[in-house]
């Protein structure tokens, strides 16, 4: 590889941040200039659904410290990137500036899904960014009338928050259980009990054909059963789309989020470019070679370490992360580590009773342990990590073998200790 | 190298206790323990654990 004086990450949120802060860790010396087209310096998404829209933790708690070794970064905020034209190693961005680099990284992430049915577009929100959750927070009010659209985890995360607020949430969903998908069919059982024992209502296997109203504003939904729900805030949580468009026109396959090989480079870009978080597609060579986009917070930290010594040109084994989720709804924990989706065909309680504290194990088609899922408080929670040990000895072709996490001699311990 | 972890903003979540065993600890009833002062040989570790923590609970103050 030619030298580098100059990487741009595109992209200024958790993957970018981290990103920047590992080029400097694995001693890369040129430039690193972060465009993003937030106004804000990169924040944590999570407690957007969680603490801060619940008012428990202020607007400014949300953003992340960036390390010292990264305090040379230049930050492009406020800017996008318009296009890019790889073979020629520039970016252009939205003010029409252009950008050369010798190397790039996509951390661009994604966006909210939005509902494509008639109706008015006001009172409708999603939950993506610090101004959507200010929005949202303002519109919380106790007694509202709040109708979530999606039963994924920030649609059952929102209709948490918003119940703890005093509204009257009813959640649609077109599967027949909430977060089934991703949980199965026992947690996702448990989650509605728990969920309608808070006074949630639920319209599950239902779709949105229309949303009703007046002056552009949102007032109610009609149901593909023609049933219909009063509503003063609508809140969309429909999954997602990859922020990839400005990557068009380059030869990329970018049918969903940006693929890249084991390395996290670009497949069928010129060498120098990679992909890190949400937005990227990656084989995950615990697994298998399918690639698949992860969007849990956890990925851009690991993809970042791993790009970054890419793009530096250090030589390391196939990216290989143990994925791990959490969600928090009402007082309850949702922990899972290693892959359920991969586990979905064959799911045991390995401990406790859904009713209650519960742990779920999920195994593949040779009966192998691929994923746990914990729900409930921080006991059950704790457990899940104890077979952390035993899914991270998972690797391709493995036979598994088990063993638990080792405890380690502590000569000073303080902390939580009451 | 001296850590301090917020307990107020801790949320027990252990993804700490995975990048750096040495210094994080989680107690039978899921509580976060840790070393205060830990060795410097354990940086990098520590900013792992630092980075990986989802309510960015941990500080490292040189
Ligand atoms: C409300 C909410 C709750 C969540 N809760 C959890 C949870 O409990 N547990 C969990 O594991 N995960 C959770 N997640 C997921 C987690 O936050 C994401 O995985 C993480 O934010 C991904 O980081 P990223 O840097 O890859 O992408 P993003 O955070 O999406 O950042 C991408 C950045 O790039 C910017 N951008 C896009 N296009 C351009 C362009 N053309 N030019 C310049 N900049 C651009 C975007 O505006 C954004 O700032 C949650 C996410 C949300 C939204
Ligand atoms: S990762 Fe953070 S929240 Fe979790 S135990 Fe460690 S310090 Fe606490």
């Amino acid at each position: 590889m030619s030298t580098m004086d100059r990487i741009v990450v595109a992209g200024a949120s958790l993957g970018g941040l981290r990103t920047a802060e590992q080029l400097r860790r694995a001693k890369f010396a040129g430039e690193i200039v972060v465009v993003g087209d937030e106004p804000h310096m990169p924040y944590n998404r999570p407690p957007l659904s969680k603490e801060v829209l619940a008012g428990k933790a202020g607007f400014d708690s949300v953003a992340f410290r960036p390390k010292a070794a990264a305090g040379d970064v230049v930050w492009r905020l406020g800017s996008a990137v318009a296009s890019a034209d790889l073979a020629g190693r520039t970016l252009t961005l939205a003010d029409g500036e252009s950008l050369s680099y010798d190397g790039l990284v996509v951390a661009t992430g994604l966006r909210p899904r939005r509902l494509d049915v008639p109706g008015p577009v006001g009172g409708r929100h999603t939950v993506r960014t610090l101004d959507d959750a200010r929005a949202l927070q303002g519109a919380l009010r106790p007694g509202a009338r709040v109708v979530v659209v999606g039963a994924g985890f920030i649609g059952c995360e929102v209709a948490a928050t918003a119940r703890g607020l005093g509204a009257e949430v009813t959640v649609v969903e077109p599967t027949p259980l909430p977060l089934v998908r991703a949980l199965g069919e026992v947690l996702a059982r448990a989650l509605l009990e728990r969920h309608r024992a808070q006074g949630v209502r639920f319209a599950l296997g239902r779709t949105v054909s229309r949303f009703t109203g007046t002056d552009e504003r949102v007032t109610g939904l009609v149901l593909d059963d023609e049933s219909r729900v009063r509503a003063d805030v609508v809140v969309e949580a429909v999954g997602s789309l990859p922020n990839v468009e400005w990557l068009e026109g380059n030869g990329l396959d970018l049918s969903d989020g940006l693929l890249c090989d084991e390395q996290l480079r670009a497949v069928g870009a010129p060498g120098g470019v990679v992909g890190v978080g949400d937005v990227a597609r990656f084989p995950n060579a615990r697994y298998d070679a399918v690639a698949r986009r992860v969007e849990h917070w956890s990925v851009p930290g690991d993809s970042a370490k791993h790009a970054a010594r890419t793009l530096v040109g250090a030589e390391q084994e196939a990216f290989a992360p143990l994925p791990s989720f959490w969600s928090d709804q009402y007082e309850y924990r949702v922990q899972s580590f290693g892959a359920p989706g991969l586990g979905a065909g064959d799911v045991r309680v390995l401990e406790g009773d859904p009713a209650g504290d519960v742990l779920v194990g999920y195994h593949d088609g040779g009966g192998r342990l691929v994923g746990v899922v914990a729900l409930g408080g921080a006991a059950v929670v704790a457990r899940a990590a104890a077979y952390r040990g035993e899914l991270s000895s998972i690797s391709a072709g493995s036979a598994g073998s088990a063993g638990s996490a080792g405890s380690s001699d502590f000569s000073v311990m303080q902390g939580a200790l009451s | 190298m001296k850590v301090v972890v917020d307990m107020d903003v801790c949320q027990d979540h252990g993804q700490c206790v995975f990048a750096s065993p040495e210094v994080f600890r989680l107690s039978d009833e899921g509580r976060l323990l840790y070393v205060a002062e830990p060795d410097e040989s354990l940086r990098e570790d520590v900013e792992d654990a630092a980075d990986v923590c989802p309510l960015q609970a941990i500080t490292i103050e040189d």
